[in-house]
């Protein structure tokens, strides 16, 4: 172990140490510093691990330190359907309706690739009453992955309520 | 009047044990926010929102193969007791009834299936908040029954959805599946052997959280911990949903061999341990709320292990829930300050101790040799 102002990555002697892991194996207790990287390179995490839980999804979401939402210079916006203030957002951090992700929509893009990591929905495809065909198109991939899912887990009866659900949606051939 | 006796097990069915490593992981729970189109939701809904967002949730009911079966009830009608009672059945949260102290506000209710382990809150913070509850890890059944349910709504209600953020929620740490995942865990093992706390931080690591008994801000008490997904946004349901599950399964792995490790370092005070906790629970005459759940921790893992042989992990389950402040109270039929309370349950606790959790003897022998 290192004693020093600064602790440096035990594993490359580079990086900043942020990872403080300690590790007991039949009573043994090996301590050391980890940078970033070293700890993903290492997959840590859990004490006696035969497996490491996976980390990169985490840690890809962590990019670093983004800029603060760019608010307080902003204009204070005010939504047209609810009345919510960018101000009133900012101090309760609740939206009041659907047209509030449309009026603040900048700010709220870095607010969701902090919290999320990126702002793209990859789930479930709602179909509204009147679809486009490019929404349809979208539902109908979501179903299909969901039934291939439905196929290899043996849950055919879900299989075949998803594949009703295909054929009413596919354009007649 | 609504009356909890139509819902099966009286929402309690998760209660029974019967689920995939039942013995630590108590349930699963599988929820997911939804909004409707053309009303306010979270802090800007009026009473005029929440009114039409329950009357247009109720115009469909009957239309929905799953909700057809399921009562709605209005939480301004529903007696203070009741409400607490579906509280710690963990059927709604603090948030609908209005926080601690407060009253639900109008247009708030409930709908629970008289057919699935399914409920729906009906304005929380989002509109619609579906979920389902079962016994032990079922994740993937448990997803499965609110996909449904949200299919069959989403036909007849138009919900707020974007191309870009998917489902939209008043907050936007739930916005996209709108998903919570969470399964309540009891961890002693990992507790005693003081290896939770880099469990915690692995957790944290690979993208999850975890909370205590009760939800968003309680403290963990009694070694339960509820485990769930952190982010909603940028990964499929499914993804989701296999992703927690696989560290769970990880997480009660590790539960396991702390459990074994303690057998086999600590036998002597282990068994010391869980028999004065039975000890305790069997004979006490007065148990706070705290101290009765830090014991049953003990009785729990001792239940886990067979060290209390004819002991359940039913009947612990079953003392967790009736002996809370609601349920003591309604089998009384009056309120109950806190000293008397405290009598209640420890006699309530004695009596399913006696009725149903008799450790025999001979276990009581052989664990002497």
């Amino acid at each position: 172990m290192k004693e020093g102002k600064e602790k440096v990555c035990d594993a490359c002697g580079g990086g900043p140490a942020v990872m403080h892991l300690t590790q007991v194996v039949d009573d043994q207790t090996t301590t050391s510093y980890l940078c970033e990287r070293c700890a993903v390179e290492k997959g840590l995490s859990a004490p006696t691990p035969p497996n490491n839980p996976p980390l990169a999804d985490f840690l890809a979401q962590m990019g670093g330190d983004e800029p603060k939402e760019p608010s307080d210079s902003d204009a204070e916006l005010t939504c047209p359907f609810c009345g919510l203030t960018s101000s009133s957002f900012k101090e309760a951090g609740r939206l009041g309706c659907p047209q509030c992700y449309s009026t603040f929509e900048n700010s709220l893009r870095g607010l969701l690739r902090r919290i999320h990591g990126g702002t793209q929905h990859v789930g479930k495809v709602y179909l509204p009453p009147d679809p486009t065909t490019t929404e349809v198109e979208q539902r109908l991939d979501g179903l299909r992955r969901k039934l291939q899912r439905a196929v290899a887990a043996e849950d055919f009866e879900r299989a075949a309520e998803i594949r009703d659900e295909i054929r009413t949606l596919e354009p007649a051939s | 009047m609504d009356d909890l006796a139509t819902i099966p097990d009286f929402g309690l069915g998760w209660l029974d044990a019967s689920g995939p490593s039942s013995d630590i992981v108590l349930s699963t729970r599988v929820r997911l926010a939804r909004n409707l189109q053309g009303n306010a939701f979270g802090p800007r809904a009026r009473v005029n929102d929440r009114e039409a967002v329950l009357k247009r949730v109720s115009g469909v009911m009957d239309r929905s193969n799953r909700l057809a079966s399921g009562t709605l009830w209005d939480l301004q009608e529903v007696d203070s007791r009741t409400r607490s009672i579906l509280l710690e059945r963990r059927l709604v949260s603090q948030e609908l009834l209005g926080g601690k102290k407060g009253e639900p506000q109008r247009g708030t209710g409930v709908i629970l299936s008289t057919r699935d382990p399914l409920s729906i809150m009906v304005n929380e913070e989002d509109h619609l908040r579906l979920q389902s509850l079962l016994s032990g890890l079922r994740l993937h059944d448990g997803w499965s029954l609110v996909d449904r349910m949200d299919e069959e709504l989403g036909q007849e209600l138009p919900l707020a959805f974007h191309h870009e953020f998917g489902f939209l929620t008043s907050c936007p740490t739930n916005v996209g599946t709108g998903l919570r995942a969470s399964v309540l865990m009891h961890l002693p093992g990992l507790v005693l052997t003081k290896e939770i706390g880099q469990v915690l931080q692995g957790l944290n690591q690979v993208g999850l959280t975890f909370r205590g008994l009760y939800g968003e801000g309680s403290e963990v008490v009694g070694n339960f911990f509820q485990v769930s997904n952190q982010t909603t946004l940028g990964k499929s349901e499914e993804d989701l949903v296999d992703h927690l599950d696989r560290i769970v399964r990880q997480v009660i792995q590790y539960e396991t061999q702390a459990r074994q490790v303690l057998m086999k370092e600590a036998p002597a005070e282990t068994e010391d341990k869980i028999w004065r906790a039975y000890g305790l629970l069997r004979y006490a005459r007065s148990l706070p709320f705290e101290e009765m759940i830090n014991l049953l921790s003990g009785v729990r893992l001792g239940a886990g292990l067979k060290l209390l042989p004819g002991l359940r992990v039913y009947t612990v389950n079953k003392i967790m829930i009736y002996s809370q402040k609601a349920h003591l109270e309604q089998a009384a039929g009056r309120d109950l300050p806190p000293p008397e309370r405290d009598a209640h349950r420890a006699s309530y606790v004695r009596r399913i101790l006696v009725s149903e959790g008799v450790v025999t003897s001979e276990g009581d022998e052989s664990t002497e040799d």
